[in-house]
């Protein structure tokens, strides 16, 4: 067995994502991300791998999907004002189905914000920041050791699905130190790319298997195909009529959704009885469950869902956990984003959104004192 | 002759191109490049950027990539450090490469990454109707300078070569030819290399700039080149209206792909020794 060891959030991820396979990684400096840059540069030549820092961000994004084009598991590192940049090619590599890793490190903003502060101000940027429609996977770790649970299985979901796959940590996540015993190589699954079991002149690279998802040949091996963020037909030629833009469109949600429950992480803590929910993520659900903890030796029948999977959003599993509850609090370090997403499929009229904004983490009363209230006052 | 049907994808033909578009010139040249080196199809991967010219890479026959607007060398990067062997080729315009692409191709060139970028240099955005590049010449007319432009184009050449790029030729058109042997020597060095393609866009910029059909623009382009040879007899008033072909710059620096493979060597040596 490995031994303990005291590690930082960002270190895990890292780790957990070098553990998968990843083998690339390009990247640009930016708090409080840097520790996973710096990791990559210290360790990916030792294992035969390769780091290199682009002139910004746009052009570590780029870097990423060429190498996974290659052939290679790749991986980048940001934060707030990084993961906007990326946008754009985020959505090339949805468009042209590449897999790839980005952990955004999550900060204060809008813009410069506070560099160093915690936010989870991202959530809705990970679903939508990319102009159009996509299919998108992210995942939210709440502890040191889920962040190195989450680093396989984000490269694990890219290439099984062929999609960039966000990690969103938090600035707490990723750099507070916890004793973490990780798994050893030998217990951990890894996914490999889905190759084609056709010659070089049957393959046609965007044509799916029956799991939705195109088998997936790297270059220089004879299986010679376009790649365009252009909408494109099963040969990646640019073909933009509307039965073609139709199809793609559909698949590239379909292709992660219909899997929903395999890709759905999370945790659950007292929900057995709980009349009260709460549903929370990342940094928050730490003051989160110490507030329901504090709640339950009140006597107060709460509980909590701690989402890991954020997107795709998942909705049955919300409806399920919150069909007994009187009242469903959402905790979260910002101005109220994933609240929405719980309202939609909840009703607004059960939700109260707990929000905080001011670069500081939640403290557990500022959970508690909402739960007193929604089981029927003092306590 | 050349054999280069083989290098194209006959099923994604016709081009886009206008009539008297130069970009088939250029893409010619580069195939008959790749076909005097007998560069091995399956290790050679073609990568665009986004604009006339970068629909140059669905034409061919090849592992091909049509990135985003400026970025094809940020991929080409990505791709040629992930699998060193692969022959990397970048078609990019004037303003893929210049403008929106700009710090990707002055930081490409620092970094000595073995990657041919071809410039095919149309002095103006054709696909978007005829806007004003980097490129496009002082005082010269456009959709978005109606006036004349006002600002400085970029020495393409003379830029390259500054950030660090190890080979820097520029060719035209008209000289199909030499255009051929330039890329031929792009490719052959082991770095970065740029070969400025001066070509025609008779549609978007030659007609708005008076300068006749597309036959007309190519004996522009016959008059106003001169070589690296010629130059050093010119005067500068002589020399005020021309532009200067052949090849501009040679030189010997590490190759980055190669050097970062060096260290994975010698970390493995270190390792397999403690």
């Amino acid at each position: 067995m490995n031994k303990a060891r005291l590690m930082q959030g960002n270190e895990a991820c890292t780790e957990g994502a070098l553990a998968a396979g990843v083998r690339f990684f390009a990247g640009y400096p930016i708090t409080p991300s840097t520790e996973l840059a710096e990791l990559c540069a210290e360790k990916l030549p030792k294992l035969g791998g390769k780091f290199i820092q682009m002139e910004d961000e746009i052009a570590s994004m780029g870097a990423v999907c060429g190498a996974s084009l290659a052939g290679v598991k790749s991986m980048t590192s940001t934060s707030g004002p990084g993961f906007s940049l990326k946008q754009e090619l985020i959505g090339y590599a949805s468009m042209a189905e590449i897999p790839a890793v980005i952990v955004n490190v999550q900060r204060s903003g809008p813009s410069t914000g506070l560099p160093t502060a915690p936010a989870q101000g991202d959530v809705m940027q990970a679903r939508w920041g990319s102009h159009g429609d996509r299919g998108v996977i992210a995942l939210s770790p709440g502890s040191v050791r889920e962040a190195f649970d989450v680093g396989v299985h984000a490269v694990n979901f890219a290439e099984r699905f062929r999609t960039p796959v966000v990690i969103l940590l938090d600035e707490v996540i990723g750099h507070m130190r916890e004793k973490v015993v990780l798994p050893e190589q030998k217990d951990i699954e890894i996914v490999e790319r889905k190759r084609t079991t056709l010659s070089p002149e049957e393959f046609q690279a965007y044509k799916p298997d029956a799991d939705e998802v195109p088998p997936m040949m790297p270059f220089g091996e004879g299986y010679f195909h376009h790649v365009t963020g252009l909408m494109h037909n099963h040969m990646g030629q640019p073909a933009l009529d509307g039965a073609t833009t139709k199809e793609v469109l559909s698949r590239l949600h379909t292709k992660i959704e219909r899997v929903q429950d395999e890709i759905t992480l999370y945790t659950e803590h007292f929900l057995e009885d709980a009349e009260v929910v709460v549903i929370s993520y990342g940094g928050s659900a730490r003051a989160a469950l110490s507030a329901v903890k504090a709640g339950r030796e009140r006597g107060i029948k709460v509980g909590m869902l701690k989402l890991i999977t954020i997107w795709p959003f998942p909705k049955d599993l919300v409806q399920k956990v919150t069909a007994q509850a009187k009242k469903v609090i959402v905790p979260e370090m910002n101005y109220g984003q994933l609240v929405g997403e719980v309202e939609r499929y909840v009703g607004q009229e059960k939700v109260l959104s707990v929000t905080r904004y001011d670069g500081h983490l939640f403290h557990p009363d500022d959970i508690l004192a909402p739960i007193i209230e929604a089981a029927g006052g003092t306590k | 002759m050349a054999d280069i049907d083989k290098y194209l994808r006959k099923s994604a033909l016709p081009h886009i191109w206008c009539p008297g578009c130069g970009n088939g010139i250029v893409l010619a040249a580069m195939l008959r490049a790749i076909d005097k080196l007998q560069l091995d199809q399956r290790k050679t991967v073609i990568v665009s950027g986004i604009g006339c010219s970068s629909r140059a890479s669905g034409y061919l026959n090849f592992n091909t990539v049509h990135t985003a607007h400026g970025r094809a060398l940020p991929f080409a990067t990505g791709i040629k450090m992930a699998n060193p062997e692969l022959n990397v080729i970048v078609i990019t315009g004037d303003g893929d490469s210049t403008a929106i692409g700009g710090n990707h191709f002055i930081h490409s060139a620092r970094r000595n990454i073995d990657i041919t970028t071809i410039i095919f240099n149309n002095n103006i955005y054709g696909m978007t109707g005829g806007q004003y590049s980097p490129l496009t010449p002082q005082n010269s007319k456009a959709t978005t300078a109606p006036y004349g432009v006002g600002e400085r184009p970029f020495d393409i050449g003379n830029l390259a070569i500054a950030a660090g790029a190890t080979y820097v030729a520029r060719g035209t058109a008209f000289h199909s030819t030499q255009l051929t042997d330039l890329i031929v020597n792009a490719i052959q060095n082991k770095g970065f290399s740029v070969v400025d393609a001066i070509t025609q866009c008779p549609i978007s910029y030659g007609r708005k700039n008076k300068m006749g059909p597309a036959a007309q623009m190519l004996k522009w382009q016959r008059d106003h080149a001169v070589t690296v040879k010629a130059v050093a007899k010119m005067t500068p008033e002589a020399l005020s209206d021309k532009f200067i072909i052949g090849e501009l710059h040679r030189s010997v620096a590490p190759e980055y792909a190669a050097e970062y493979d060096k260290l994975i060597e010698r970390l493995r040596v270190k390792g397999g020794e403690a």
